[in-house]
């Protein structure tokens, strides 16, 4: 076949990095997942790191995680990940440990791991795959669902008054002083694609420096949950899901970012979202 | 040989302390030793006991119901052990804040007036060692050298300056033990 | 530090233990009554020495976790808690089983249901022996009845969960954590060196290197059919742990018509009730229980050929005396004698119960 020709190593633009295997992901088409996923190998095979590395999947979409990552790999108890990393990183403080978790598992069933993890100061990689939903289950509300957003267990929309408010976990734990790092990204761009890698990375080298932990939140679509092709979803996402969680820096350095004012961190009245 | 005592008093008398350091007296004499404190809530200030037993074979349990001797250090304490002492035992209290005597006819009772005593004295820190030492006159269990190695043992070595004042204690102890009723 | 005779409380000589033993990381969370585990392992400082980690958690949950990913990396690791907080940790001893992962857990039980009371109790044995977590999984549980043991024990604990690749749990009570008693300490065995732990542990989450595939350290397998051969696979260490790792001693069994069968605290209680038995001229012995998973059913069995009764003696309502009973086959009288709620039975009212239930 004639466009096997141009099959060369010099025509090669990109190729898959060898920190994720070649085992097919189960992850539905259009899920944010595989691109997390890829940069995150993708930083650990720039960093070099690949033998120091071990992971720690969640329970929830991700919870076969290890299966894609040529790394050793840890799954935790749903919502315990942050508390095996911290065992790992404490006996192996060489190594490069890093937590992926869904908003289930990380804000509602695995608070206390995550704000005692971030309190204190763990030096660990936290990635919060945030898609305001339990993807796994089959799209019930997560704590991060949206006010009026709907799911299996808010068929009318989530209410105030029945199931409190979204809780937006990122910019709580950017309050913390063990925190040295916390941002929130998304993957639904190339351009946010670069960013999201940028932040992986920061998050990563930071272990290095021994400053408290870094905390790496990508907004993230769930299409299949949301009931929407992954076009709309993006869309959707960018509408209702960006204004209640805006993406960008919170937390650098173990400073507040400038433009982190009490009113961006205290959202007093989280917006309603027009039902999908 | 085999003693089970138990030593029981108020939180903050050095009834734990007292038996860690006769525990430790029997280690250094070579015998087989248990110190089973009661634990719990009793430890914020209420009453406190501990039981102490020293062997010169294994001991079976480590609590036991009935004992060779008692030491009581209050009124509810004396109140709940005297019925222990197993017939033609000993019962030894310190007769501060007892209002109510103890009664059996078939036990050996010494009354030592420590608390007044070590207060007279300004050695209230170590009251609990003016028992201990009217107990070892009683029944000399361990030898006074190992009571010594014990009290090296038991106490932190910052507090290694206190033990001759502590041996002293002891040997005041030994001289204000009187008998109440004897067999 | 050598070998040395100590005055110690048994929750003491856990600690002291794991240092001396080579345990590289314990995680903990406070109860009573074995908080002096890691108030003793924090004063001691082994972060200093051997380079132990020590650390509090902010719960058990979280504790048995953190033994989770520790103990994954090919490390030694351990936690300790009294039975509410145990019950917490259900999970996480569910998922260690299941992952195969070598760790120790200490439970100094106390009574219950609920928040109970903090007083001794061994009304844990049916959690402890029989799940307590969810699927088809043991824990090797050793009962130490001595503050020696706790100290032993936990290097023999090292051993087999080592050998076996599977959580030991070692099951006492209140009053062996608070008692002191003489305890001889061993010289301490070193920490594992890199190379020891790659050796010993060729499955742990160290780092991939180049030569080996990623090692991935999970409870899950979606396929049933492979989730049924690992099943079969666990099924076949416990029974090799059946027939090799049995554990327990005999006292005065040699001519006893009667015996008591006990662990722990009940079985020191036992060996009183046992002398005064024999003062009596009651030919009574005492069968301890060192080990119950696995349990000494052969043992047992042999041992109900040859008396007239067995009184089973636990702090619990009866929980022991089914696994004894049906170790004998039922073919002799067997009953239960126990106090709960945190009380500790007399020596006397033990002996009463055996004239009274057994011997009539």
């Amino acid at each position: 076949m004639a466009n096997l020709d141009i099959v060369k190593p010099e025509n090669l633009v990109y190729t898959k990095t060898k920190v994720l295997t070649d085992n097919v992901m189960h992850y539905c088409p259009g899920c944010g997942h595989g691109t997390a996923h890829r940069i995150i190998a993708e930083v650990i095979d720039e960093m070099g790191i690949q033998d120091k590395t071990i992971g720690v999947s969640p329970v929830g979409c991700s919870v076969l995680a290890y299966n894609y990552f040529d790394v050793d790999f840890q799954e935790a108890a749903h919502g315990r990940a942050p508390a095996v990393a911290t065992a790992i990183k404490r006996l192996n403080p060489d190594c490069f440990v890093f937590t992926y978790q869904g908003d289930g598992d990380l804000a509602a069933i695995g608070t206390a791991e995550t704000i005692h993890a971030a309190n204190r100061g763990e030096n660990i990689t936290m990635v919060f795959i945030n898609n305001g939903i339990y993807g796994m289950t089959g799209g019930q509300m997560a704590p991060t669902t949206l006010v009026g957003m709907k799911s299996a267990t808010t068929p009318y929309g989530r209410r105030v008054d029945l199931n409190g408010y979204p809780l937006r976990i990122t910019e709580l734990l950017a309050t913390l002083p063990g925190t040295y790092y916390v941002t929130r990204q998304s993957v639904h761009t190339p351009g946010n694609v670069r960013k999201a890698k940028a932040a992986i990375r920061k998050a990563f080298e930071n272990q290095k420096l021994g400053k408290g932990l870094s905390f790496v939140e990508i907004c993230s679509s769930c299409n299949s949950g949301w009931k929407m092709t992954p076009v709309q979803a993006n869309k959707w996402m960018e509408e209702n899901m960006f204004p209640n969680y805006p993406l960008g820096d919170i937390k650098v350095d173990g400073k507040l970012c400038d433009n982190i004012t009490a009113d961006r961190l205290v959202l007093d009245h989280p917006l309603t979202v027009v039902n999908k | 040989m085999t003693e089970e005592l138990i030593i029981a008093g108020f939180g903050g008398q050095g009834v734990l302390s007292m038996g860690k350091i006769l525990a430790y007296s029997g280690v250094m004499e070579d015998k087989e030793v248990s110190w089973m404190p009661s634990y719990g809530p009793e430890q914020r200030g209420g009453t406190s006991n501990v039981t102490v037993i020293i062997s010169d074979e294994r001991i079976c349990s480590p609590i036991i119901s009935k004992y060779d001797t008692a030491i009581v250090l209050n009124q509810q304490s004396l109140d709940k052990f005297e019925s222990t002492v197993k017939p033609g035992g000993l019962l030894i209290y310190d007769p501060n804040g007892i209002t109510h005597e103890p009664t059996r006819k078939d036990i050996n009772i010494y009354k030592i007036a420590a608390t007044e005593k070590a207060q007279e004295m300004g050695i209230s820190k170590v009251f609990n060692m003016v028992v201990l030492g009217g107990f070892l006159k009683l029944k000399p269990i361990v030898g006074s050298e190992f009571i010594h190695k014990g009290l090296e043992k038991s106490l932190p070595a910052r507090h290694h300056n206190l033990i001759p004042q502590n041996e002293e204690a002891i040997e005041i102890g030994k001289g204000l033990i009187e008998a109440v009723h004897t067999l | 530090m050598a070998k040395e005779l100590k005055l110690m409380k048994g929750n003491e000589a856990i600690a002291r233990a794991m240092i001396a033993s080579g345990t590289d990381g314990y995680f903990g969370y406070p109860i009573t009554p074995q908080s002096e585990v890691m108030e003793t392992l924090m004063a001691e400082k082994p972060w200093e020495t051997t380079g132990m980690v020590v650390l509090q958690a902010e719960s058990e949950l979280a504790s048995i976790n953190m033994v989770y990913g520790g103990a994954a990396t090919g490390k030694k690791v351990a936690t300790s808690s009294s039975s509410p907080g145990i019950s917490l940790m259900q999970e996480g001893l569910t998922y260690l089983a299941g992952a195969e992962i070598p760790c120790v857990i200490m439970n100094a039980m106390r009574g219950g249901p609920g928040l109970g009371t903090i007083q001794p109790a061994q009304s844990d044995y049916f959690q402890s022996v029989k799940g307590g977590g969810h699927g088809d999984y043991q824990l090797y549980t050793i009962a130490p009845s001595s503050v020696q043991e706790m100290y032993d024990f936990v290097f023999d604990a090292w051993d087999i969960a080592f050998k076996y690749r599977n959580p030991v749990l070692i099951l006492t009570d209140g009053a062996i954590g608070q008692c002191m008693e003489k305890c001889y300490t061993r010289d301490y065995i070193p920490r594992w060196t890199e190379e020891e732990r790659r050796k010993n542990a060729p499955w742990g989450t160290w780092g991939k290197p180049a030569t080996r595939s990623h090692n991935i350290i999970t409870s899950l397998e979606l396929e049933s059919s492979r989730q049924e051969v690992f099943n079969q696979k666990l099924q076949a260490k416990y029974r090799e742990m059946e027939e090799k790792e049995v554990r327990f001693e005999a006292l005065n069994c040699e001519d006893a018509d009667y015996i008591f069968v006990a662990y722990g605290t009940s079985a020191r209680i036992c060996m009183k009730s046992m002398e005064l038995a024999r003062a009596k001229g009651l030919k009574v012995g005492l069968l301890r229980l060192i080990t119950l998973y696995p349990f000494p059913k052969k043992q047992i069995a042999e041992f109900a050929k040859k008396v007239k009764g067995m009184l089973c003696v636990e702090m619990s309502a009866g929980q022991m005396i089914e696994d004894v009973k049906l170790a004998a086959n039922c073919s002799i009288p067997i009953e239960h004698y126990g106090r709960f709620g945190g009380i500790i039975p007399s020596p006397e009212e033990v002996l009463e119960a055996m004239e009274k239930e057994i011997i009539k």
